[in-house]
């Protein structure tokens, strides 16, 4: 048997997290931003059944971009967390923080174990408040670091170039459809300089965590024709379908 | 993956192992005692614990109400003069309950719970029938305690989107499930509640003639059945009314409530054992 090269730790690491930081600049990004409802995610996402955004618990909601069946994995993992603990103890007790350190370990732990290969995944985690304020967001990456985020967020590939145009056009307090128009202007955007590409309804999947809803759960998909509506700038359709419609119906539609 | 972990604050590998859809399925495998029914008592123990008693249902055009009185008794005393019996178990249904109270309302937590975490998990909604049919193992689940008199008997009523119409389910002590034509009763309160919804009862009634018919229902159980409260106008505790129809659900607030137990009662100072039917 021959002797095994020696790699140094850090090279080591550093060789893991760019394997890692190559499979999640393949994929498509997404986009979530603060509006002075709550929390919108966009995502690039042609896909009607296959999530890139979901509702973890009352206020929580999760998105991911890289390997779907790792970010999925994680993602069940969550709201099987999150059941167990607003089961156990009460739902209150289930937080954004919470839930982010788990996967921060979780993470972390994959990532240095040898016996693993990294996760090429990056999560958000996104919880929100009774005001603008107590919004919280919080983007992991594969070595299991947590960055606390303030409005705006972007994970996928491009995520720099996206990131840096929206935080210089995001402002506290946008409507849905104007933040909805800036995530999808953001995301429609040439890295390179050229033309920007035109994203349709039909390319983009949308959620909110919408503070004023009536339910328990503030998770709501945007579909359809209120979306068709939204992106046009139609801002009429930002308050339709509070009650009646709910996220049960946005699964459903599926 | 590895098996681990407590302590280290990374999922436990159940967390993360592909399973079921199934919240209850989830607690079996990882945190068994959590389940309601896991609890076995010591043999030939009968233990004296809150009962609540009656639950009354019924189908009107364009959905399904159910509503249920607020007393809970253990033996002759009231223990509870404002219990909650009736609880939304997803956008689309309710349960109400009758039987051991602590129990019941631990069972309707994890079925509501049940319910959204098949919901969010799979990104789809359980059929109504299926729904029914998870209450059925949480019931069975639940005989051990039950044959030691901590029996629950929950009714299930909920609006099928599929078929456009409400309907209700109904349970005995070993999970047996039926469903109800037009309405239903369950608890100590029961035998005289479906009297008098039989009596009163017909095809076609709008939501708030079925929200009254139930009010009439609860009055005529709580007339002859001691466990079962009647409207307490004096403290303003009145029957908890959910009505479920292609909207979602909606409970009615107690403004809404109190109308409707007001003028029952005033009808009933003239008549006091309430509306008549025609002989023939």
């Amino acid at each position: 048997m021959s002797t095994p090269f020696y790699v140094s730790p850090q090279q080591a690491m550093a060789d893991r997290a760019e394997y890692a930081r190559k499979g999640i600049a393949r994929g498509r990004s997404v986009v979530v931003l603060t509006y002075a409802d709550g929390i919108v995610f966009v995502a690039e996402n042609t896909s009607r059944a296959l999530h890139k955004v979901s509702e973890i618990y009352d206020k929580i909601a999760f998105a991911a971009v890289g390997r779907y069946n790792e970010f999925e994995n994680l993602r069940i993992g969550g709201v099987r967390y999150a059941d167990l603990r607003g089961y156990s103890y009460d739902r209150a007790d289930v937080t954004a923080r919470g839930l982010a350190n788990v996967y921060a370990q979780t993470l972390g732990t994959i990532f240095s174990s040898t016996g693993e290969k990294p996760y090429e995944v990056e999560l958000i985690v996104a919880e929100v408040g009774k005001g603008a304020e107590d919004d919280q967001i919080y983007r992991l990456t594969p070595d299991g670091s947590v960055v606390d985020e303030q409005n705006t967020v972007v994970v996928g590939g491009n995520a720099d170039s996206i990131g840096t145009y929206l935080s210089q056009r995001h402002q506290v307090g946008l409507g849905l459809a104007e933040a909805l128009k800036l995530a999808v202007e953001s995301l429609a955007r040439d890295p390179n300089g050229g033309s920007p590409r035109t994203l349709t309804a039909e390319q983009l999947e949308v959620a909110v965590l919408d503070r004023n809803r009536p339910q328990q759960r503030k998770f709501k998909r945007i579909l359809g024709n209120q979306l068709s509506r939204l992106l046009s700038g139609d801002s009429s359709a930002e308050g339709e379908g509070e009650g009646g419609e709910t996220a049960d119906e946005a699964g459903a539609e599926d | 993956m590895e098996a681990n972990t407590r302590g280290t604050g990374r999922l436990p590998a159940a967390f993360l192992t592909p399973g079921s859809s199934s919240f209850m399925d989830f607690l079996a495998d990882h945190a068994p005692q959590l389940l309601p029914g896991a609890r076995a008592l010591p043999e030939g123990l009968t233990i004296e614990a809150p009962h609540g008693t009656t639950i009354v249902s019924a189908v009107f055009d364009g959905g399904v109400v159910i509503a249920g009185d607020r007393r809970a008794t253990m033996g002759n005393v009231i223990a509870q003069r404002d219990i909650e019996k009736v609880f939304p178990a997803d956008e689309y249904s309710a349960v109400g309950i009758a039987g051991t109270a602590g129990l019941a309302v631990e069972m309707v937590r994890l079925f509501q719970l049940e319910l959204e975490h098949y919901e969010k998990i799979e990104g789809t909604v359980l059929s109504l029938e299926g729904k029914a049919n998870r209450l059925t193992s949480m019931i069975r689940g639940n005989l051990g305690m039950a044959m030691q008199g901590l029996a629950v008997v929950p009714m299930f009523a909920g609006y099928d989107l599929d078929l456009g119409r409400g309907r209700i389910f109904t349970y005995d002590v070993t999970g047996g499930r039926s469903e109800e034509r037009g309405f239903a009763a369950t608890g100590s309160g029961s035998v005289f509640a479906r009297g008098s919804l039989k009596k009163l009862y017909r095809t076609g009634l709008t939501g708030d003639q079925a929200a009254t018919l139930v009010v009439q229902a609860l009055y005529d159980a709580a007339d002859d059945d001691s466990a079962t409260g009647g409207p307490d106008l004096a403290r303003k505790i009145f029957p908890i009314i959910t009505l479920i129809t292609e909207d979602g659900l909606r409970r009615l607030s107690e403004d809404e409530v109190a109308e409707i137990a007001v003028s029952v009662t005033d009808h009933r100072r003239n008549q006091p054992d309430g509306p008549q039917a025609p002989l023939l």
